[in-house]
């Protein structure tokens, strides 16, 4: 069995994910994007594994990468499709509605008069988030037409093009903290609460993690959303909203757990990897 | 006690320690100056800085 691992850096959860196929004896080879190069008319050189493990911290080489080796028929974690649907918040709601799993109101606009009505319709505060993004960055929180309108006209002047489709959440008034849960195939493993005084509780941004248990409400709705984006190793967040209960907010296909793995005590590398050796298993059954 | 001798850092030239278990592409931290540095495995072990963050990164 040969997994390779396709990265850009390599950060804690890199290094645990590969210490974890070390010691399952699983050989693993490191494939930098920064060097990697897809021959088209190669494909052989990509089907001696039996899995690529996606772990590219640009979404935009994450996605060509795995278009490229689905089309070899090489198997990832995730698939193509699911990075596409996690990697773009617009594609995630989508499918989030689509399945009918509960999320923030959302409204989507493609000019800065229709995202004012459409805010104004929504009702202050609302939150502005670039379609694609990650650790809160661009994040806006809207609190009144003042603000809308200057926001709103600095990502028409100062923007690049995809910042202007204008996502637009509704801003739920959650309790200083909101939920990260891990979800590996059809399991939710373990999950988060992470605190911040800020409206902003990522941990990329100094959010703190405490141990959330899984709840059968919790999994029930992590393996809704899992399935409504394709399914696969995945970070479901999620905010409790003081009347509609758990509602999804994003999910992440290559996510971190360096504050959640010590926090629950649980072993996400190990878990990730035996997930990707199961995998491996069924492409070689399958033949 | 690391087994690997501290490497200069690029930034500073301060002495940064490494881990007993350091691989390459690996990102460390200077705590003299703070800068985010790569690990580089081309025989002996250096540090370069960390490519700089990008509007896709993410997770």
């Amino acid at each position: 069995m040969t997994i390779g691992m396709l990265l850009s850096r390599v950060r804690v959860e890199e290094k645990l994910l590969l210490q974890a196929f070390h010691d399952r004896g699983v050989p693993v080879v490191v494939l930098d994007d920064r060097e990697t190069v897809f021959d088209y008319h190669r494909a052989d050189q990509w089907r001696r594994f039996d899995v690529v493990v996606e772990r590219c911290i640009n979404h935009s080489r994450a996605l060509c990468g795995l278009r490229i080796l689905n089309d070899f028929g090489v198997a990832t974690v995730n698939t193509y499709e699911v990075a596409l649907v996690c990697g773009n918040k617009l594609e995630t709601t989508s499918a989030l509605v689509r399945h009918e799993v509960p999320t923030p109101r959302c409204r989507i606009a493609f000019t800065p008069e229709s995202a004012l009505a459409a805010i104004e319709e929504l009702g202050y505060p609302v939150v502005l988030k670039p379609a694609v993004g990650s650790w809160g960055r661009l994040l806006s929180k809207i609190n009144d037409r003042d603000a809308a309108e200057a926001i709103l006209e600095h990502k028409e002047i100062l923007g690049s093009y995809h910042h202007s489709i204008f996502y637009i959440q509704e801003y739920v008034d959650k309790p200083a903290r909101d939920i990260r849960a891990f979800v590996v195939g059809d399991e939710t493993i373990c999950a988060i609460y992470r605190y911040s005084p800020h409206w902003i509780t990522n941990t990329a941004r100094g959010g703190e993690g405490e141990i959330c248990p899984v709840t059968a409400e919790l999994d029930e709705i992590c393996q809704r959303a899992s399935q409504a984006v394709g399914g696969g190793v995945l970070a479901v967040d999620l905010i409790e909203h003081p009347e509609r209960g758990l509602l999804v907010n994003e999910i992440n296909h290559t996510m971190e757990f360096h504050t959640a793995q010590p926090t629950t005590g649980i072993d996400i590398a190990g878990m990730i990897v035996d997930y990707v050796v199961g995998v491996a298993k069924r492409r070689q059954q399958d033949g | 006690m690391s087994a690997e001798q501290p490497v200069e850092c690029p930034e500073c030239a301060a002495a940064v320690a490494l881990p007993d278990d350091v691989v390459a592409g690996e990102i460390l931290q200077c705590a003299e100056c703070g800068v985010e540095l790569e690990v580089v495995k081309d025989g002996a072990i250096s540090l370069r800085p960390a490519p700089e963050e990008e509007e896709d990164w993410g997770e």
